[in-house]
């Protein structure tokens, strides 16, 4: 199956840092205890997003005439009359089925005018409410089935990018009839997985926006309509170039599971989706953050969507030599929550950075070990390697001089997707020049030395291996100190990123609740049979 | 390949005295750009034009060049991009000259302290911890502006403002709103709110700015707001009057210069206030 051939970028099994297996091992075991407590917590609660996810699955789809989703007015009418803690499956489809209306969105359109009450089935009605909502979310995962099974097909008819990494590149005009055509060329000029990164403020949405939009903030809004637009756009470029290009957006923020929902649908192949991303950097509390997360993260095993974690922001905020550490912490975490929601090793594009400051001595050779400890850790995930934006100034010049070494450190690891670096970063959205220029370095580079990772094996014992081996011994400690705690408290002390973020604390709190004994998610219980 | 259309030798001797960059000529201190000889007066420019890479592109890169006061202007590369789209790199002379004096920049007016300094005029002179406010608002998710300056590990080798001891800050993070601000600045008894603006389109910084001060004079009566500060790279630092804001900093400000100020405006110089 060629999606597994991304996976294979192996580096000579044995190792070029000298690993201690018994440490890794042991890594991966602190990581896993740290993990668990979040899992049941995500286990036993849900949250309106969630819920919300649930019925576009069961195929609630458009919104009022205000612009809000009619899968957020019926969760909202359902919470009003029960709460949120049943779940919205049984109390919706009890109502569908005792009001005699032939389909849910019509439902959602009556519960908003007021004329449904909603309960908490029981005996035979919950019995019939339970197979009637399976049997419609049944339907939206077979559509996320229909769609993978597409780009299998879509993949083996037009094939994979020739070489490793892919070539991922940002569009964002704010109008997704302007996004399209600048998508098209920029994969025509090499793109391999095009990004169409949200408009500023999405994230703290909760709810998604409806329909094509043509105006958005530093970016485009996500929406089911703008999804489907580029990925037909960029289906028929895939046609021309004989390549089939990757689509990326976000699954983050408040509405992650319906994002990671809407892309299933609609053939995404990437999705951004950081366990933590939200919780530090957008003040989203963390226990929505780890419950929307898992059931995202479930939808996107089940869709084949790879996705893309956020360690590379903490780097931003902290320093990226004194805390090279918690990025790896961070990777080890995700790769726990990932592999307990079911996602395959292949679909794991861990994140990390090249952000130390060019002025620390030696810093090139520091970068070399941290990205190839990341290779040598996870040896089956296309790790999301990306450039430098904290130490990029107005000096275009020298900007682009880094982003040519950002694109040697990824061919010298063999990393598996390289985010393309903007010497104009930090000062104007790309221009069409801009990109031509960051292209022609990444040519140049992978042209040049992209084979270099079957040469480059660093002295043993010399710096790199003595960074790479300290990164991880302390990696080891900071899992230890937080197993001694618990995750949570972990992010409440300021441990990743320098923030602090307290669990009762944080955005979309009130839209979270725990699981009362007759919680039922038709959802969850389908993506978990396979699982 | 008819990469270059049009040479110069660009060499040609200028007005100026060599060796000094500043010509001095009627008391008035003028100065033109420098290639590699005094006075030559050249630049390198870059840009796209939409239309495919022909001779034709070329020449109207050379006419641009030429109408944006670059004469004569070299055509040094010219390279086709995606469709339809020709990037050009053009070195050529300008003739424009700038008179130095009539250059208006808002200058530092402010002594630059160290920590230590900031730390004892606040315990001497104010007799209690000045209390820092900031945030970024509206939808700017991007808070490497305040957080270099707030947060501890500061910028450039400089700490952030958390770091001096006598500084309360209140670091509100990204997306506030201006009703979220005003209350936070009014429960933290806030002497100054640093706002950020860094990603901005359509002028959204500037809307932001305005939106926010007109909400502390609203809130406010004149003696009890704080100092309204606002930074980011797209600010004119001088339009601190339009905007209803004490101050404005723009590229490249560092943790020390904000603290300088700071101090400067609240305790040693309180009438500098607007």
């Amino acid at each position: 199956m060629s999606e597994r051939s991304i996976g294979t970028a192996r580096q000579g099994g044995s190792g070029k840092l000298g690993l201690d297996p018994v440490l890794v091992g042991r890594a991966r075991e602190l990581a896993r205890r740290a993990g668990q407590p979040v899992v049941d917590l995500a286990r036993s609660h849900t949250t309106v997003s969630v819920e919300r996810a649930v019925l576009r699955l069961a195929g609630v789809s458009g919104a009022d005439p205000d612009g809000i989703p009619w899968v957020n007015r019926l969760v909202d009418a359902v919470v009003a009359d029960v709460g949120l803690g049943h779940g919205v499956a049984l109390p919706v489809f009890d109502a569908l089925v005792r009001e005699g209306v032939p389909d849910v969105t019509l439902l959602a359109q009556k519960a908003a005018a007021g004329s449904v009450r909603f309960v908490v089935p029981s005996g035979k009605a919950a019995t019939a409410a339970r197979r009637a909502s399976r049997r419609a979310v049944a339907a939206g995962v077979r559509q996320v089935d229909r769609r993978r099974a597409e780009r299998e097909r879509l993949v083996r008819r037009y094939g994979d990018p020739k070489r490793r990494p892919w070539i991922y590149l940002i569009v964002a005009t704010g109008d997704i009839y302007e996004d399209i055509p600048q998508a098209q060329a920029a994969a025509r000029a090499g793109a391999d997985v095009i990004a169409v990164i949200r408009s500023t403020g999405q994230s703290l949405l909760d709810y998604v926006p409806e329909g094509a939009t043509r105006e958005g903030f530093a970016g485009t809004y996500a929406t089911q309509e703008n999804f489907r637009l580029m990925r037909a756009a960029l289906d028929e470029t895939s046609k021309e170039l004989g390549r089939y290009v990757r689509l990326t957006n976000y699954a983050s923020g408040l509405c992650m599971p319906e994002m990671a929902t809407l892309a299933g649908l609609e053939r995404l192949d990437m999705m951004l989706n950081d366990s933590m991303y939200g919780i530090l950097f957008r003040d989203i509390n963390p226990i929505r953050t780890f419950v929307d997360q898992r059931f995202s993260r479930q939808v996107h095993a089940r869709a084949g969507i790879i996705i893309n974690t956020g360690e590379d922001n903490y780097l931003t905020t902290a320093d990226a030599v004194d805390e090279a550490h918690t990025v790896t912490v961070s990777q080890l975490l995700n790769e726990f929550f990932a592999h307990e929601a079911g996602l395959a090793d292949w679909q794991l594009g861990l994140g990390h950075a090249f952000e130390i400051n060019p002025d620390v001595p030696e810093s090139f050779r520091l970068e070399l070990a941290h990205a190839l400890l990341a290779r040598e850790l996870f040896p089956d995930a296309p790790l999301k390697w990306m450039p430098p934006t904290k130490h990029m100034t107005g000096d275009v010049f020298r900007g682009n001089l880094l982003d040519g070494f950002f694109n040697l450190v990824g061919a010298m690891t063999g990393q598996g997707i390289l985010l393309v670096g903007m010497m104009t970063e930090a000062v104007v959205t790309p221009w069409l020049s801009d990109r031509d220029i960051a292209l022609q370095n990444v040519r140049y580079v992978l042209g040049a030395a992209g084979g270099l990772h079957e040469d480059f094996v660093p002295a043993p014992g010399g710096f790199i291996q003595q960074r790479a081996h300290r990164v991880l011994g302390e990696a080891v400690d900071l899992l230890e100190r937080i197993g001694d705690q618990s995750l949570l408290t972990a992010i409440a002390e300021g441990t990743f990123g320098i923030m602090k973020r307290p669990a009762d604390r944080g955005k979309g709190l009130a839209g979270v609740a725990r699981h009362e004994a007759a919680y039922y998610n038709p959802a969850t219980e389908i993506l978990e049979q396979v699982a | 390949m008819s990469g270059r259309t049009e040479r110069s030798e660009g060499r040609e001797s200028m007005t100026g005295e060599p060796g000094v960059g500043v010509v001095e000529s009627g008391g008035k201190r003028v100065v033109r750009p420098y290639g590699d000889t005094t006075g030559d007066g050249m630049v390198q420019v870059s840009f796209t034009l939409p239309v495919p890479h022909d001779k034709r592109a070329e020449g109207a890169a050379v006419q641009l060049a030429n109408r944006m006061g670059i004469d004569p202007a070299m055509l040094v590369h010219a390279k086709p991009m995606s469709d339809g789209f020709t990037f050009f790199v053009v070195y050529g002379r300008v003739h424009h000259l700038v008179d130095l004096d009539r250059v208006q920049v808002v200058e530092r007016d402010f002594p630059l302290l160290g920590a230590k300094e900031v730390n004892a005029v606040v315990k001497q002179r104010l007799r209690r911890k000045l209390s820092v406010v900031g945030a970024c608002i509206g939808t700017d998710a991007h808070t490497v502006g305040i957080d270099a300056i707030l947060n501890v590990k500061g910028i450039a080798g400089e700490k952030g403002l958390e770091y001096y001891r006598e500084l309360k800050v209140t670091n509100l993070g990204a997306q506030v709103s201006v009703p979220e601000l005003v209350e936070a600045a009014r429960r933290e008894r806030a002497d100054a709110v640093l706002v950020s603006q860094v990603v901005t389109q359509r002028d959204a910084h500037l809307h932001n700015t305005r939106e926010m001060s007109a909400a502390f004079r609203e809130a406010l009566p004149a003696g009890k707001r704080p100092l309204l500060i606002v930074g980011g790279p797209r600010f004119d630092e001088k339009m601190t009057a339009e905007l209803g804001v004490d101050r404005i900093f723009g590229r490249g400000t560092t943790p020390g210069e904000v603290a300088s100020y700071l101090v400067h405006a609240l305790v040693t110089d309180r009438k500098a206030r607007v």
